[in-house]
């Protein structure tokens, strides 16, 4: 059989549906790649020795009407497993072992799958790079010292070169999307809700969502509907009926209308993204879609909000570590306050200690009306920006990223400029609306961009069939030379 | 407020200052579980046993709202004759401490569950409403115990998560009397609603004090200071009195009061300022975006309004009217709802009058005897009513019936039991009376010409007399009438 | 509204965290840069919007009173940096 590795996940499930593959064999060959990795840096624990046991259990006692039968998953270090580390690319939690499982990795288990491994990220899954974890630079497999995008950095990483067969990670301002965009990858943000919160290291609570992160768009309908589901644990879930993703995956997405944002055509915005997005349109009109223009005024004033309501959140979020419970507590200290100080400028790193203090500012007596009222404010006008085009449109397009991946080190000085990345995926979380990223096709560098389309709050159905049929017709193939087992 | 003569009031060097008082009482919601987990709230368990991974603030741990509590608060809530807001909010309150795993307290800020309401106090002087402010749901915090090693704290999360109802006044309590009629007020309400044990001494009734003084005739309000955590009324009428002192004394002589947070020092009877506190607490309240905003629906408010007890101020009204009482009385016989309901069980079965006078008189006597409350009680509601019917029917006397009462008190038998076994009925036969009389009129010839001579005393002397012979069991009413008759 | 170091210093202090000077200086300068940024948004007329309260259009769902945890102290206590059998254990408070 060739690399059953580079195989997409769901050709993958049929082979072992179809007893052409063992769960053994197919976990070994990723275990394998693992193992001669050298440089990408994309897991933080690896679980192959569970993972073998996992797959001769399954193979012993296999359950094919299972989503997920014996397949191997690596997955964000964001996600509690039990029994397993789990870090949140932290000093913080470097040791911190939970004796409980997160909901969505249940669900995953539930389906037939099993942990291959925790995937580095972003510190707290704060970053756009993947270069702030306390266990290093994660690269994109795209070429040697690129960033692979973040804060779900490994999970990307891990997934472009053939590491795990598919993966999930966390979204609050991108860090699903943007991460897809820089490996030339699929990443989904679903709807605020749909995906379980319950034992996800929380960054910024009402912007936060799990979701899956494939090689393909018929992939990430797989794992999503493995993920979905109602969560009576976490009061933000919602009570629908789970839908079947993947079944109902149709090209056919003819009749649609969908909506080109004036606002996303940013100044200085590179002449190739254009051109992608420009091919995008193109190939929506010719699979019998209607384009429309339509306008969403206060796009620009979402990263601003943004900055002020995932710090704040965070802020109080991250208030629980403090060495008591359980993680790192600092040597240092001769009272409680010390303890606590000591503990959270040892444990946290740079970014992080950025926006906790900023979340903390604009929360604070006398500046809560000026900053966080106004920019829930602000959220509000953004989500009617979206609920008034979704009135006239299905879905909107737009670009992922407003530019390919860049040099490890090039924006760390520059929170700012680091900031921008998220530019055309932060309005999504503010809206709490689902958004796919998709690989468009490649830049002067070669190195892959991405086009977003958005969709209306519980409409992943419609979202995924549009991103298959635009999928389908760009045909993005992707052949790395592997360079990171050298 | 009603005019009274009886007002508190400090005499200082300068003239004389009264107290403001606005109490914020801590209430531990009577539930099962906790607030936002499904931890059990039972007071006295070991150490960290009643811990969720939610309570002590785990990664990825969420909040889910206890229904019951909701009710809870909303019942209370039409206790205090107070608005119901349909739509309220959970805030989080951000500070550390030891005892506060998640940084932060879950609780509300801007919109409370509960808006402005009343309760009326019972005063020597008269009536008075004490205006409530508002009553919001939070999160109790855990305990941490210092005294168990000299450097270090050792941190117990089973309270940690329990729900509370805060309870703020408004400023309208004048002296550490009204704050003991206030919090005995606040605590019977919530336990005849069954929302708050009241319990003190367990902790599930606390108080923050904010106390101020100002110039008699004074409109304005002076600086005040918080006393945190009271957890006593005698403690919260020592700290009012040592503060408002404290307070005259500094700004007669021309210094200020600082707005500061203090705590009551219960071994040297003072007020202390907290040291440790941080500068300003800035709790950073925001809307908790783990929970959605509290929407309640009319519907659910009124039934719950339908299915309220009757609470202590309609009952009140009822006893004086239905059970003839007098206010005081009627105030002491509904001040708890065990002693209403025991009081009402007693009169179904017996004279009102007599029931009234020996629930109020002995049996709350032996109950103090004995420091126990009228359900732990052995004169149950009704073998005290069979007592009293013992009276009222002839079987008995008064005076008997105290005898009869210490053995029941003790043994918690049935009265008839014991009047039986001790042979303490009544002579009640006017045959078997006529006949101890005429002896004994017979016997004293010399004080009965002397009696009817005018000597009206000395009737006393005969009653005495009988008693003597009848071993104190003649029915007093009866030996009355016959001797009156025969002494004509 | 400009970030100086006092504030830094406040505000790290309300977060527990403690920084030295050079991470004052440093944090300084990039909290002012990051709030001249937030700043656009005095820009943008919001008086007659109401903030966001829920992104969600759903009801806050609750549970019954039902005690279905807890119980559970090793479980509680087994990841504390510092503990006895029964109590977690920090470094006391100065009153």
């Amino acid at each position: 059989m060739s690399d059953i590795t580079k195989k997409s996940l769901t050709e993958i499930v049929r082979l072992v549906k179809k007893k052409e593959i063992k769960s053994e064999e197919l976990t070994q060959s990723f275990i394998k790649n693992i193992n001669n990795d050298k440089k990408l840096n994309s897991f933080i624990t690896k679980c192959s020795e569970i993972a073998l046991n996992n797959a001769k259990n399954f193979d012993e006692n296999p359950k094919l009407d299972k989503l997920l039968p014996g397949i191997p998953i690596a997955v964000k270090d964001l996600f509690c497993t039990q029994g397993v580390t789990t870090t949140a690319g932290s000093k913080m939690l470097e040791n911190f072992i939970p004796n409980y499982e997160s909901t969505i990795t249940k669900n995953l288990w539930n389906e037939g799958a099993f942990l291959l491994g925790k995937l580095n990220c972003d510190e707290y899954a704060m970053g756009s790079s993947n270069e702030t974890s306390f266990f290093g630079n994660v690269m994109n497999p795209i070429a040697e010292n690129t960033v692979p995008g973040g804060s779900s950095g490994g999970s990307a990483s891990a997934l472009a070169a053939d590491l795990t067969p598919a993966t999930i990670g966390t979204d609050t301002g991108g860090s699903i999307r943007q991460p897809a965009s820089f490996t030339g990858t699929v990443g989904l943000k679903p709807t605020y809700g749909l995906c379980s919160r319950w034992g996800i290291v929380a960054f910024a609570s009402s912007l936060d969502q799990a979701g899956p992160m494939t090689k393909t768009v018929e992939d990430c309908a797989l794992m999503l509907e493995a993920m979905v589901g109602f969560d009576k644990k976490d009061s933000t879930s919602i009570n629908r009926k789970k839908e079947s993703y993947s079944k109902n995956l149709t090209e056919n997405i003819k009749g649609l209308k969908i909506g080109i944002p004036k606002e996303y055509r940013v100044e200085g915005m590179s002449k190739e993204i254009d051109k992608l997005w420009k091919n995008g349109e193109k190939i929506l009109k010719d699979s019998g879609v209607e384009i429309l223009d339509i306008s969403l005024p206060s796009t620009k004033y979402a990263l601003p909000a943004y900055y002020i309501v995932a710090p704040a959140e965070a802020s109080s979020n991250l208030a629980r570590y403090d060495g008591v419970k359980y993680g790192f507590r600092s040597s240092k200290g001769n009272n409680l306050i010390e303890m606590y100080e000591n503990t959270r400028s040892e444990g946290f790193g740079d970014e992080v200690k950025r926006r906790i203090l900023i979340g903390t500012y604009v929360l604070s007596s006398g500046y809560y009306d000026a900053y966080y009222l106004k920019a829930q404010k602000v959220r509000q006008l953004i989500k009617n920006d979206f609920d008034q085009s979704f009135k006239k449109v299905d879905a909107i397009l737009t670009p992922s990223t407003p530019s390919s991946a860049f040099k490890i080190g090039e924006k760390k000085n520059d929170p700012i400029s680091m900031y921008l990345n998220d530019i055309f995926t932060v309005p999504v979380n503010l809206a709490g609306i689902p958004a796919i990223s998709i690989p468009a096709g490649l830049d002067n560098n070669n190195y892959p961009l991405g086009l977003q389309l958005i969709g209306k709050p519980l409409d992943e159905q419609k979202l995924l069939n549009i991103a298959y049929a635009v999928e389908k017709k760009i045909n993005f193939k992707q052949t790395l030379n592997r360079w990171w087992e050298k | 407020m009603t005019k009274e003569n009886g007002k508190y009031l400090i005499e200082g060097d300068k003239g004389k200052w009264e107290v403001v008082i606005g109490l914020e009482v801590h209430a531990q919601v009577t539930s099962n579980s906790k607030l936002f987990s499904g931890s059990s709230t039972k007071f006295g368990a070991e150490p960290n046993t009643q811990v969720s991974l939610i309570d002590s603030a785990f990664p990825g741990m969420l909040p889910v709202i206890n229904e019951f509590c909701i009710h809870q608060a909303i019942k209370t809530g039409l206790g205090l004759n107070a608005k119901i807001n349909l739509s309220s909010v959970f805030d989080r309150k951000n500070y550390f401490y030891a005892d506060l795993p998640q940084g932060y307290q879950i609780s509300q800020y801007k919109n409370p569950i509960v808006g402005e309401g009343e309760i009326t106090l019972d005063l020597p002087q008269g009536s008075k409403k004490i205006g409530i402010e508002r009553l919001h749901l939070e999160q109790d915090a855990g305990k941490s115990i210092h005294d168990l090693d000299p450097s270090n704290t050792f941190v117990d999360l089973n309270r940690s998560g329990v729900a509370l109802m805060e309870i703020v006044s408004k400023p309208d309590l004048r002296s550490p009397d009204e704050v003991n009629a206030y919090v005995k007020k606040l605590r019977s309400i919530m336990r005849y609603l069954g929302t708050c044990d009241g319990n003190m001494q367990e902790g599930s009734l606390r108080a923050d004090v904010n106390v101020s003084v100002r110039k008699v005739g004074d409109r304005n309000l002076g600086t005040r200071c918080e006393i945190k955590n009271v957890n006593s009324i005698k403690f919260m009428q020592m700290a009012i009195a040592y503060e408002a002192k404290r307070q005259v004394e500094l700004l007669e002589s021309g210094k200020k009061v600082d707005q500061e947070t203090r705590l009551f020092d219960t071994k040297k009877n003072e007020t202390r300022s907290m040291r440790s506190k941080e500068d300003a607490h800035d709790y950073r309240y925001f809307p908790d975006p783990d929970l959605l905003p509290l929407n309640l629906d009319k519907n659910l408010i009124d039934k719950i309004k339908k299915g309220l007890p009757e609470l202590p101020d309609q009952k009140k009204e009822r006893f004086i009217t239905e059970h003839k009482l007098t206010p005081y009385e009627a105030n002491i016989l509904v001040s708890e709802k065990e002693i209403s309901d025991y009081f009402e069980e007693v009169v179904k079965k017996s004279d009102k009058k007599l029931a009234k006078n020996w629930i109020m008189g002995d049996l709350f006597a032996s109950l103090n005897d004995k420091n126990i409350s009228i359900t732990d009680s052995p004169v149950t509601s009704s073998k005290m009513a069979q007592l009293i019917d013992c009276i009222s029917s002839g079987v008995i006397s008064g005076r008997t019936a105290k005898e009869v009462f210490e053995v029941m008190k003790e043994s918690g038998e049935d009265p008839k039991k014991i009047i039986e076994s001790k042979g303490l009925q009544q002579k009640s036969d006017p045959k078997e009376l006529e006949t101890i009389i005429d002896k004994i009129i017979f016997d004293n010839k010399d004080k009965v010409s002397q009696y009817k001579s005018g000597k009206e005393k000395l009737f006393g002397f005969f009653v005495g007399q009988v008693m003597k012979i009848s071993g104190g069991k003649a029915n007093p009413k009866l030996v009355n009438d016959i001797l009156k008759q025969k002494l004509k | 509204m400009s970030i100086d170091k006092k504030k830094i210093k406040h505000v790290s202090k309300l977060a527990r965290i403690s920084l030295d000077e050079k991470k004052i200086d440093s944090l300084t300068s990039d909290l002012s840069a990051i709030f001249k940024f937030i700043e656009q948004l005095n820009e943008i007329n919001t008086d007659k919007i109401e903030p966001l309260s829920s992104i969600l259009n759903e009801p806050l769902r609750s549970r019954k009173d039902e005690i279905n945890d807890g119980k559970i102290r090793e479980k509680i206590l087994e990841n504390s940096p510092k503990k006895n059998e029964e109590f977690f254990i920090v470094p006391k408070v100065i009153e």
